[in-house]
């Protein structure tokens, strides 16, 4: 056997140990710091552009820069529901106790990304349109999703058994996929208060580079956010559902 | 942009909104953290009891 070909099996062998919790655990431990100073890197960046570099709009004054959390809070609330449908679903198929897990831990950071969405909406709708809230589409939408991780963490509390909860959870999750794209397109396939897309891949950008540069970074820190927070979740749901292994009883924390 | 501390503050008028979208997704990362680290000093605490009940019953029992 070559040396290429070693390398690559033994690569293959850690993603395999990787889905045992006993070595999951440790690795995420690992990691968390990293993602905080990326956090915190992004973060930085990103409130600076915001404030300081992003001109002000010509229509809507200073009160434009609410879009730099609503924009990349929205855009979280909904990729980290498809991420946890995606993780959910890998645990139907495959039994695997730590895909559920991490569906178990991303639930409350998008619950809490779809609220903080909502929240700076209601905040940016007020001076804009006159209302704190409306009965629009993408308003809606958006209102279900947050139902719909609300819902999840609901039922999977109180079903007793983790195996059966981790089931349940994984099929509402799944249906609720449906949602992600009602809310992405329904600024198009309604009229709605709402403005349309304000970042296209298929149009040029209708807004000024630092815009779209505050927008990015701001949306790389709460990603990097999810990624450290999930961690940390994760890791204490181990310690949860693992309580009695051998393993987490010879963990050096447990020990002392 | 800005020429003083009190117009940055004032956010051309629209303080209450900006601020308050801002204070409260800074809160929100503040206290979800905070919250996870509370629950794993909880199961911790729980393991280390565990641990010592067992010690204790097994030195009883010799």
């Amino acid at each position: 056997m070559t040396d290429t070909n070693n390398f690559s099996n033994n690569r293959l062998m850690n993603w395999f140990k990787l889905s045992s919790p006993s070595t999951f655990y440790p690795f995420a431990g690992k990691l968390i710091p990293l993602f905080w100073v990326l956090t915190a890197i992004f973060g930085v960046a990103g409130l600076w552009v915001s404030f300081f570099v992003a001109p002000v709009d010509a229509v809507q004054g200073q009160g434009y820069r609410i879009i730099f959390v609503h924009v990349p809070v929205s855009w979280m609330s909904m990729f980290i529901y498809v991420v946890m449908a995606a993780w959910a679903g890998l645990g139907l198929i495959f039994n695997t106790r730590l895909s559920a897990m991490m569906a178990q831990a991303l639930a409350p950071i998008g619950a809490w990304m779809a609220f903080l969405s909502l929240w700076t909406g209601a905040f940016w709708g007020k001076p804009m349109w006159g209302a704190w809230w409306v009965w629009d589409a993408r308003l809606t939408s958006e209102l279900i999703l947050l139902f719909l991780y609300l819902g999840f963490i609901a039922l999977q509390a109180s079903i007793d058994n983790p195996r059966r909860a981790d089931k349940a959870g994984a099929i509402l999750a799944l249906v609720g996929v449906v949602n992600v794209p009602i809310i992405y397109f329904s600024v198009k396939w309604w009229n709605t208060l709402h403005q349309g897309a304000s970042v296209s891949l298929t149009k040029a950008p209708a807004m000024a580079q630092t815009m779209l540069l505050g927008m990015l970074l701001m949306t790389l820190c709460f990603w990097m956010y999810t990624i450290a927070v999930g961690l940390m979740r994760v890791r204490t749901i181990i310690l949860e559902r693992e309580a009695h292994t051998d393993w987490v009883r010879q963990l050096e924390e447990v020990k002392s | 942009m800005w020429n003083s501390p009190a117009e940055f503050f004032a956010m051309g008028g629209y303080a209450l909104y900006v601020w308050s979208s801002f204070g409260v997704c800074a809160a929100v990362l503040l206290w979800e953290p905070m919250s996870i680290r509370f629950r794993k000093k909880a199961i911790i605490r729980r393991l280390q009891q565990e641990r010592l009940a067992e010690q204790f019953d097994q030195e009883s029992s010799q």
